[in-house]
C-alpha cells in the first residue's frame, strides 16, 4: 500500500517544485512579440474636476483618455439593498477625480520607463475640490459630495435590530468602548498585472490577468467593453498572492483589454509597489462605538453598535461596498450566544480608493471590536477574560445554532477550542510570571480571541446582499487520460491555496489515481467550466465538491468497462485503490483508458456515451455557509519605555471541519495570521487632511517580516460540516481575523495595572506611548 | 516606477571619477551600492544625467591598518565589515554596527561611504562613526581633505561633500584595550530605520568619551555634557535620570520622541558600562 494521498493526507504540494525553483509563470514573465507597456497617469489630488488632459505634442498616439475609449461603459456595481447608492467608476477619469491615484490617462510605449516619460509630459489641469478624507466628517457633509448626483456621501446605512430593548433593559453591567482600525493595503507580492492581445485565429480577445476570478472578469469585460462573452478568454496564470485585491473587476483590466481590442496588438500593465500603496489602500478602515450590556458574571445580554466604514470613492464590481457593510453588521455578534442586538452601520464615500474585500472581509474588524469588548466586560466584572468568553460562546450542545442575526452556525465546539488554546498557551505559568515581574521591566500580558467564520457561503447569502452576480453551482470537469491519469479542470483559481494538490487529493479519494498523475487545470475561461472564482473561503468546499461529484460520476462507467474487460457481471466489480476489481481479476484505469481511447472494439456495446469525461456542478445542501472557528492566544511583552511590543508566544486552535491537507491548512493559518499581525502592529495607510496618502513606499508602510512573526503553534479540531461534501469547511481567511484582537487583548492585559487600554490599530510605539502618557498610574520606565 | 533616462559611466580609477564629476557640474551622481540611490532613481526623486559607478574601484575597496586607525575604503560594503570580525582589532563596534544595518541583502551591496554621502539622519554610520571620532576622507580636483565624521552631515540628506568630491575612505581611530561602547537603536521591525538611536564610546585610557543621539530630524547630536561627566568619572554607571536629562536639552523633540531617545540612550549607556 502506498502512502495515503486522499483527503486528510499530509502530502507535499505538487506546485511547489515550480514555485521553489523560480519557474512559475506570472504576467510579469510574459513577453510577446510587439508587446507594448502601459503606464497610467494618476490623479495627484484627492478630489478635483478635470479641466484639461493635454497630450504631449508628437506623442498624441501614445496617450489615451476617457474620450478615446469609445464603446466602454463605466463600472457600476448594483445592489438591491435598501437605500444603496450606485457609483459610476470610469476606468479613466471622466469629469472628476475622486482619490489620489485615480487613473486619468494611459500611456503606451515600448518600455514602462518610456511610457512614464510620456506620462510626465501630459499637461494636466485639475480644479481642486474640497477633499473628503475623513469618514466621520464625510458622513454628515452634504455640500461637498464624492458623487455629485447623491444628496450626501452615504453608500448606505444598514440597520439591524433584534430583541435589543428587552434584553438590554436593566442590565447591571454596561461597558462602552470606541474601537478603530486603520486603512490598509493588501500588499500581495505581485500587484495587479494584465496582458491583453487579440487572437485573430480564435477571433478572441485574450486577457491574461492576475485575478482570482477569471470567469467573473470575463463577464465584467464583456459588459464594460460591449462585446460578446464568447469573444473573450480570460486566463489567470500564476498569481503571486491576491487576498481579495484581485477578486473584482479592475479599471486597468478594462483599459488594457480595450487597447488590445482596438489596436490588435499585445499590451501589458504591471502595477508597481508605489501604485499599490497609493491606489490600493482599500481595506480594514472601520470605526466602532460599542455598548455591551451584561449580567454581573459577564454574561452578555445585549449589544448596541454603531459602525462607520470608510468606503472610499467607488463601489467595486460585483460585490459592492454592501458586502463589507453586510458582513460587519451580520458578523459582529461573532461566536457568542446572546439575544439582544442593535446595529447601525454607515458606509461612507470618501476621497480614498474604493473599499475591497480583504482576507477576512469585515470580520477582522468585528472580531477586534467584539473581543476587545469581551475583555473589557471581564475586567469590569473582575473575572478572567477566558472564563467570560467561555460562558458566552455558543455551546456545542446548541449546534446547529441560529444566532441573533439569523446566521446558521452549522457545527463545532467553540468552547473546546478556547479551552485548548488556554491549555496550550499555559495561562497559569504566564500568570505566575506576571505576578513576579520581568527582570527587564517589561510588562507581560496574555490575550485571547475567538471567532467563527462563515465560509463557502453560497447563493442565498450573496442573493440577500442583492448583488447582480451571485455564485451558484461551481463546476468541475474530470477526464481520464489515455495513459490512465486524470485531468481535473475547475474555474476557481489557486494563488497560494495549494489547490493543484488538494483538488488532486479529492480526486484521489474517489478514484484512487496517484496524485502525481492527476493534472489540475485552473483559472482559464477557455479550458475550465464556470465558477465565479476563488474568494470568501469557498474553493475547497465548492470546487472540491464539484471535483468529487464529477469523479463519482465516472465510477459506474469505469466499473462497467472494467467488468466487461474481465468478462464478469458489472455488479460483481468495484473500484478499489485505482483498479476495477472483479471476482477473479482486476484491471487498471490505464487498461480501461486504453480500451476507450485506443481499442474501442474492447468496450461493452452499451458503454456510457459520456465516456471517460464528466462535468458536474456542486452546491452544498444548505448554502448558508459552513462555519469554521478558532481561538487564538497571544503572549506579549510590552516595553513601556520605547513602546515596543514583542510577541512571546502564539497559539491557534482552529476547526475547519475535515482537513483535506493539514500542511496546506497550517500554511493558510500561518499566512493569514502573519497578515493579522501586520494589522495589529504595523500596517497603516494614513492620509493627511487633503486626502494625500502618507505611506507610498515600503519604508513608510511597514509589513511584518520573518523576525516579527513568532513560531506560531497551530492545533486543529475536526468537526465535519453536516452540509458539505466530506464535511469540509472553508478556512482561507480565518488566520487574518483574530490576531489584532488577541494581541491587543494581551497588551491590555499587560497594561491593566496602569488603567490604560489600547483600541486602535496598528499599535505603534507612538500610539502606545501617547496612551501611557495619560496613564492613571505611574508607568515604569 | 522606472528611473528617468541617465547616462552611465564606470571610471577606471578615482581620478577619472572625480574628473567626470567635475565635468558634470552637479548633474552627476556617484553610485556605489545603490541601496538608497536606486530607489530614489526609480521614484524619480533623483534625476541625475550621469551615474558614475565607483562601486568596483580597487582603491575604495580596501580595509587597511594605518597604525593608530583603520582606514576603510568608501566602497567597502557593510557585510564586509560585518565579516571582518577578528581582523579588525579595536573595531568591535564597527562590526556590531555593520551587522545591524538593514538586512544582509542590503549589507551585501550597501557601502560605508555611500551611507555617509547619502546622509540619512536615521542611518547607522553617521552616528556610529561620529561616536568613534572618525574622520572622513574626501577627494576632489584640488586633492584630498579630511573632516570629522561628526561634521560631515549638515542637515538631513545634506553634507559638506562638494559636487566634485567623493568620499574615498573613513579613518576610524582604534580604541584602547579598555575602551567600551554602547550602541542602541529602536526599530519597529528588523531592518527598518530606527525611531531613536544612541551611541556611546568610552575610552578611559585617553580620558575620552563620546555620546550622541541619532535618528533626529537633522545630523547626529553630540551630548558633550554627558560625555564630559563620563570621561571625568563623574558618572560611572548607566543612569536613566542622566539620559532623560540629557535628552531634555535636545531641541525639537516632542515628549514621545524624548521618551524613546532617552530609552535608547539609557540602553546604550547600559551596554557601555556593562563591558
Amino acid at each position: 500500500m502506498t502512502k495515503p494521498q486522499g483527503i486528510g493526507a499530509r502530502v507535499p504540494r505538487k506546485e511547489d517544485a515550480r514555485f521553489l525553483h523560480g519557474r512559475g509563470n506570472y504576467v510579469s514573465d510574459m513577453i510577446l512579440p510587439g508587446q507594448q507597456e502601459v503606464a497610467f497617469l494618476r490623479s495627484p489630488v484627492a478630489h478635483g474636476r478635470v479641466v484639461r488632459v493635454g497630450k504631449p505634442q508628437g506623442r498624441e498616439q501614445a496617450v489615451f483618455t476617457w474620450a478615446d475609449l469609445e464603446g466602454v461603459k463605466p463600472i457600476v456595481a448594483s445592489s438591491s439593498l435598501p437605500g444603496y447608492r450606485l457609483s459610476s467608476q470610469y476606468p479613466l477619469a471622466h469629469e472628476k477625480v475622486r482619490f489620489v491615484g485615480d487613473p486619468i490617462a494611459m500611456v503606451v510605449a515600448a518600455s514602462r520607463a518610456e511610457a512614464e516619460d510620456i506620462a510626465e509630459q501630459i499637461d494636466l489641469e485639475i480644479e481642486d475640490l474640497p477633499p473628503l478624507a475623513d469618514a466621520h466628517k464625510a458622513r454628515v457633509e452634504t455640500g461637498v459630495r464624492v458623487h455629485e448626483e447623491w444628496p450626501d456621501n452615504l453608500y448606505l446605512t444598514m440597520n439591524y435590530e433584534s430583541g435589543f430593548d428587552a434584553k438590554a433593559h436593566g442590565a447591571p453591567v454596561v461597558v462602552k468602548r470606541e474601537v478603530a482600525l486603520a486603512r490598509q493595503a493588501m500588499v500581495p507580492l505581485e500587484g495587479k498585472a494584465v496582458l491583453a492581445l487579440w487572437d485573430e485565429r480564435a477571433d478572441q480577445l485574450i486577457v491574461y490577468s492576475s485575478t482570482q476570478t477569471p470567469h467573473m472578469v470575463r463577464i465584467g469585460l464583456a459588459e464594460t467593453l460591449g462585446i460578446e462573452d464568447g469573444r473573450i478568454r480570460v486566463i489567470s496564470p500564476d498569481v503571486g498572492g491576491a487576498f481579495g485585491y484581485k477578486c473584482i473587476l479592475q479599471p486597468e483590466e478594462i483599459c488594457v483589454a480595450w487597447l488590445a481590442l482596438k489596436l490588435k496588438r499585445p499590451f501589458r500593465y504591471i502595477e508597481d509597489r508605489r501604485e499599490h500603496l497609493i491606489a490600493g489602500a482599500v481595506a480594514r478602515q472601520h470605526h466602532y462605538l460599542m455598548t455591551a450590556y451584561a449580567d454581573r458574571t459577564g454574561r452578555l445580554l445585549a449589544l448596541d453598535a454603531e459602525i462607520t466604514i470608510d468606503g472610499g470613492a467607488y463601489s467595486m464590481w460585483p460585490y459592492t461596498v454592501g458586502l463589507e457593510t453586510g458582513q460587519a453588521t451580520g458578523n459582529l455578534p461573532g461566536p457568542y450566544d446572546f439575544r439582544g442586538y442593535r446595529c447601525k452601520t454607515h458606509c461612507v464615500a470618501t476621497n480614498k480608493p474604493g473599499f475591497m474585500p480583504y482576507r477576512g472581509v469585515a470580520r477582522t474588524g468585528v472580531c477586534f471590536a467584539m473581543e476587545l469588548v469581551m475583555d473589557a466586560i471581564a475586567r469590569e466584572v473582575g473575572r478572567e477574560p477566558w472564563e467570560v468568553r467561555r460562558d458566552n460562546l455558543v455551546a456545542a450542545e446548541s449546534m446547529p445554532y441560529d444566532n441573533v442575526t439569523k446566521k446558521h452556525y452549522d457545527s463545532g465546539d467553540y468552547r473546546k477550542a478556547l479551552l485548548m488554546a488556554r491549555e496550550k498557551i499555559d495561562l497559569d505559568r504566564w500568570r505566575a510570571r506576571q505576578r513576579k515581574g520581568e527582570p527587564d521591566g517589561r510588562l507581560i500580558g496574555v490575550g485571547f480571541a475567538s471567532y467563527c467564520e462563515q465560509s463557502a457561503h453560497g447563493t442565498s447569502v450573496f442573493a440577500a446582499w442583492g448583488l447582480s452576480l451571485v455564485p451558484g453551482y461551481d463546476q468541475a470537469t474530470v477526464r481520464v487520460t489515455p495513459g490512465g491519469g486524470l485531468e481535473v479542470r475547475a474555474g476557481v483559481h489557486s494563488h497560494g491555496q495549494g489547490m493543484e494538490t488538494t483538488m488532486a487529493q479529492v480526486a484521489h479519494e474517489v478514484l484512487g489515481i496517484d496524485i502525481a498523475k492527476v493534472h489540475v487545470v485552473l483559472g482559464d475561461t477557455g479550458l475550465t467550466p464556470y465558477s465565479t472564482g476563488t474568494y470568501a473561503s469557498r474553493s475547497m468546499v465548492m470546487a472540491g465538491g464539484a471535483v468529487s461529484l464529477a469523479c463519482e460520476t465516472l465510477v459506474p462507467r469505469l466499473v462497467a468497462i472494467g467488468a466487461h474487460l474481465m468478462q464478469c457481471a458489472t455488479n460483481t466489480a468495484r473500484l478499489e485503490n485505482g483498479k476495477i476489481v472483479g471476482p477473479q481479476a482486476s484491471v487498471t484505469l490505464a487498461e480501461i483508458a486504453d480500451a476507450w481511447y485506443r481499442r474501442p472494439y474492447r468496450l461493452p456495446p452499451d458503454v456510457d456515451l459520456g465516456g471517460l469525461e464528466a462535468t458536474m456542478a456542486y452546491r452544498p445542501k444548505v448554502d448558508t455557509g459552513a462555519f469554521s472557528y478558532a481561538s487564538h492566544a497571544a503572549v506579549v511583552a510590552v516595553d513601556t519605555e520605547l513602546g515596543h511590543v514583542e510577541i512571546l508566544d502564539y497559539i491557534i486552535v482552529e476547526d475547519c471541519g475535515t482537513l483535506v491537507n493539514p500542511m496546506v491548512a497550517d500554511g493558510q493559518m500561518l499566512g493569514g495570521a502573519a497578515q493579522g499581525i501586520g494589522t495589529a502592529l504595523y500596517e497603516e495607510s494614513p492620509y493627511d487632511a487633503n486626502g494625500q496618502p502618507l505611506a507610498s513606499t515600503l519604508a513608510d508602510y511597514l509589513l511584518p517580516g520573518p523576525t516579527e512573526i513568532p513560531a506560531m503553534r497551530i492545533f486543529h479540531l475536526e468537526t465535519p460540516s453536516p452540509y458539505t461534501a466530506y464535511g469540509i469547511k472553508g478556512m482561507g481567511e480565518g488566520g487574518a481575523i483574530a490576531p489584532p484582537a488577541a494581541i491587543f487583548n494581551a497588551v491590555n492585559d499587560a497594561l491593566r495595572g496602569l488603567g490604560v487600554e489600547m483600541s486602535e490599530t496598528p499599535l505603534t510605539p507612538r500610539r502606545l506611548l501617547a496612551a501611557l502618557a495619560g496613564a492613571k498610574k505611574p508607568v515604569p520606565a | 516606477m522606472k528611473a528617468a533616462a541617465f547616462e552611465y559611466a564606470r571610471p577606471r580609477d578615482v581620478g577619472e571619477a572625480i574628473a567626470l564629476l567635475a565635468q558634470a557640474k552637479g548633474t552627476a551622481k556617484a553610485l556605489a551600492g545603490g541601496q538608497s540611490l536606486g530607489p530614489m532613481l526609480n521614484l524619480r526623486l533623483a534625476r541625475p544625467e550621469l551615474l558614475i559607478d565607483i562601486s568596483r574601484l580597487d582603491e575604495l575597496r580596501q580595509i587597511e591598518d594605518a597604525d593608530e586607525a583603520w582606514r576603510i575604503g568608501a566602497a567597502v560594503t557593510h557585510s564586509e565589515i560585518e565579516d571582518a570580525n577578528g581582523s579588525l582589532a579595536g573595531g568591535a563596534m564597527l562590526v556590531e554596527v555593520a551587522a545591524g544595518i538593514a538586512y544582509r541583502a542590503v549589507r551585501n551591496r550597501g557601502t560605508i561611504g555611500g551611507s555617509l554621502a547619502h546622509a540619512d539622519p536615521a542611518a547607522d554610520w553617521p552616528l556610529a562613526l561620529a561616536a568613534l571620532d572618525a574622520g572622513v576622507v574626501l577627494r576632489g580636483p584640488a586633492g584630498e581633505r579630511s573632516i570629522p565624521a561628526v561634521r560631515l552631515m549638515t542637515a538631513a540628506f545634506t553634507t559638506e561633500i562638494r559636487d566634485d568630491e567623493i568620499v574615498t575612505a573613513v579613518l576610524v581611530p582604534k580604541l584602547s584595550r579598555g575602551a567600551r561602547f554602547g550602541y542602541f537603536k529602536f526599530c519597529r521591525k528588523t531592518g527598518e530605520f530606527p525611531d531613536a538611536s544612541a551611541a556611546v564610546v568610552i575610552d578611559p585610557e585617553r580620558n575620552a568619551a563620546h555620546v550622541l543621539l541619532g535618528a533626529l530630524s537633522g545630523p547626529p547630536q553630540p551630548l558633550p555634557e554627558l560625555a564630559r561627566r563620563i570621561a571625568e568619572g563623574d558618572l560611572d554607571g548607566p543612569s536613566r535620570a542622566a539620559a532623560i536629562e540629557s535628552v531634555a536639552a535636545v531641541h525639537g523633540l516632542d515628549p514621545i520622541e524624548r521618551r524613546m531617545h532617552a530609552g535608547a540612550l539609557f540602553r546604550a549607556l547600559r551596554q557601555a558600562f556593562a563591558q
